[in-house]
């Protein structure tokens, strides 16, 4: 039996919870729910006069070109985002937890780039890149490596992948390396007895039992290469050069805040909440079930 | 199936702390040996430098005349059986027990009939689709069980593995080993801490105690014959007991108003520690002693009482046998159950 502490008090517990509650409101529920009504509306640069234009904002981006190579730029690179960063942690967590002296400092290490806000990632790494004064810039010119992300799209999304990747590799790192320490050393050492060398024992009984943490980190990436690096993009390209890195997230912000196109704004912010909606739906029924054990 | 030894074997760690101080032993073919002490004393150490775990920092060990240690655990050619048995949570009893033949390359036909035959003798069949999750404490015992026999290795090395069952299924489960290992006739290697463990299965005892092998022997050898006051204390229950005193100037011992003659010469003026166990003891004019508590276990009694000289001493006697608290209980020992021990140094002196 589970035992459980009961309050007849009937309107503490409310009072308790009050405060959540206000937060969730105002700054979730509110502002998705201007978003969901803005959405509808076609409103001029100045507010004055405002439309209710069914779907028709939906309709224009369904039919915009440019949606759809901003879509297909964040696909892209949430792709590399999520990928990368999930790998590279994932081989840091296992080289750190095969280390016996020193550990403490080096985890220490491998978290400080989670203290750096995304948008002074951004900027930092700008500042690097800087075609100009860049050092690192600097020195792929030396070898004869042109770097400009100014002006080459490519180099640009290249740039503010590795800039996401960098801000994110720490909180994978920390989840995937208390995933390992939680297998128990007993299972790496039966399976080494049963003949498995390291490689095997990784692929096929650390992988495997590191799964649950992996899909949970592949969601929360996926999430933040869609919201969390709006900072990187914002402090490093602003979506040029040419709008070559210009994901969906910063599209919503161009839009709306620069082009003064608040309904077809917030019918882009609609649809990208749909997809964390998706997403979260998708983590919490499937992906959970399947790999809990 | 194979021979194991050990010669001088030691581990250290940084260099200062010396956890196993040389063991030396052989291990014949098919030989079910156990190795029992309490908890620190190095006993788990030991078997996993063998599994190959641990690094040897002094010593050999070989299985089958062949040096190992170099050698992975995986090339040893040995099977564990851990504590938590270790299973793998994400596969099921089947891949499991198949794990280690998959690996090593065994034809896909022969796995199943090695599995199914295993699962068989282990009566584990109707779990083999199952997660490991999804059994009790013993049945995951066996899946451990079968996962060491399907790969037929040269030893089987058993890391406490019925410490996490309950009192019931570990009796049974202790039994079934045996049976098994006898039915393999396969070289096991047996770690625990339980002494009744220790004396029914084990063909011998490695009997260890701060990384020292105290005694090495048959059960009975070591019951009938410690070679110290540690083995005597750690071997029996309830455990011996245990009384200081001095040899006389004539060579014999002075023991409450009674005598005893040791059957081998010790110096006089030698201070010794001499033992009887408590079922070395029945009702017969000796020593008296004033019951002080009386425990009935059904088919024994065991009487706590004290000597005149206020000494403690432990009594078992048969379950019809009730004496009161407070009444003085004349006892005597059987004849040459005594063991005396040097009080400095430990060690087996002889018998009175």
């Amino acid at each position: 039996m589970e035992k459980r502490v009961t309050f007849n008090e009937k309107t503490l517990p409310y009072l308790l919870v009050l405060p959540q509650i206000a937060i969730t409101i105002a700054f979730f529920f509110w502002p998705s729910w201007q978003a969901i009504y803005q959405s509808v509306l076609l409103e001029d640069a100045f507010g004055g006069n405002t439309r209710f234009v069914w779907f028709d904002n939906f309709a224009h981006l369904f039919r915009d070109p440019a949606y759809y190579r901003s879509a297909m730029i964040t696909a892209v690179f949430s792709l590399l985002v999520a990928g990368l960063g999930l790998s590279i942690s994932l081989l840091l967590a296992v080289m750190a937890d095969r280390i016996v002296r020193g550990a403490t400092a080096y985890k220490a290490f491998l978290v400080w780039p989670y203290a750096v806000a995304p948008a002074v990632a951004g900027v930092l790494w700008g500042f690097l890149f800087n075609p100009a004064v860049g050092i690192v810039a600097w020195t792929l010119r030396i070898f004869g490596y042109e770097f400009n992300y100014v002006l080459n799209g490519g180099q640009a999304l290249a740039l503010i992948v590795f800039a996401a990747v960098w801000s994110q590799i720490s909180y994978n790192f920390l989840f995937f390396l208390a995933g390992l320490q939680s297998i128990p050393k007993s299972l790496i050492e039966a399976a080494a007895i049963d003949g498995a060398g390291p490689g095997r024992r990784f692929w096929t009984i650390i992988f495997p039992l590191l799964s649950p943490t992996g899909f949970f980190l592949l969601v929360v990436n996926v999430i933040y290469a869609f919201f969390g690096t709006f900072g990187v993009v914002d402090g490093l390209t602003k979506g040029g050069p040419a709008k070559a890195t210009e994901i969906l997230v910063f599209k919503v912000y161009n839009d709306g805040f620069r082009g003064q196109d608040l309904g077809g704004s917030a019918a882009q912010s609609v649809i990208l909440m749909a997809i964390v909606i998706l997403l979260t739906v998708v983590q919490f029924r499937f992906i959970e079930r399947k790999v809990h054990y | 199936m194979a021979t194991v030894s050990l010669r001088g074997v030691r581990k250290s760690y940084g260099g200062t702390v010396e956890v196993i101080q040389g063991i030396d032993m052989e291990i014949t073919d098919g030989e079910f040996i156990v190795i029992v002490g309490p908890s620190g004393c190095g006993k788990s150490t030991l078997l996993r430098m063998v599994a190959g775990l641990e690094k040897i920092t002094g010593g050999e060990i070989a299985i089958d005349a062949r040096v190992v240690n170099e050698l992975e655990p995986k090339d040893r050619d040995i099977a564990m059986v851990f504590q938590n048995y270790a299973l793998y949570p994400h596969m099921s009893v089947y891949d499991n027990m198949a794990y280690g033949l998959k690996i090593r390359g065994v034809s896909k036909g022969e796995i199943d009939e090695r599995v199914k035959r295993a699962a068989k003798t282990l009566e584990i069949e109707p779990f083999l689709e199952r997660k490991p999750r999804q059994l009790s404490g013993g049945q995951r015992q066996r899946v451990a069980m079968g996962r060491a026999i399907v790969r037929e290795p040269k030893a089987f090395l058993f890391d406490e593995p019925l410490s996490n069952l309950d009192a019931k299924l570990r009796v049974q489960m202790r039994v079934e080993i045996k049976k098994l290992q006898r039915q393999l006739g396969v070289t096991s290697i047996y770690v625990t801490h339980d002494q009744v463990e220790a004396m029914t299965m084990g063909d011998r005892l490695i009997v260890m105690n701060k990384g020292v092998a105290e005694q090495i022997g048959t059960p009975i050898d070591v019951y009938a014959q410690p070679a110290s006051l540690f083995v005597a204390a750690f071997i029996g229950s309830p455990s011996m007991n245990f009384l200081e005193t001095r040899i006389g100037a004539d060579g014999s011992l002075a023991l409450d108003g009674a005598s005893l003659k040791p059957k081998t010469r010790i110096d006089p003026g030698r201070a010794v520690t001499i033992g009887i166990r408590p079922e070395h003891l029945s009702v017969g004019s000796g020593f008296d002693l004033k019951v002080e508590l009386v425990e009935l276990l059904g088919a024994d009694t065991l009487v706590y009482g004290r000597l005149s000289d206020g000494k403690g001493l432990v009594v078992r006697l048969p379950g019809t046998e009730v004496p009161k608290i407070g009444d003085r209980l004349p006892v005597k020992a059987h004849d040459g159950a005594w063991h005396l021990f040097d009080s400095e140094t430990g060690k087996r002196l002889g018998a009175a």
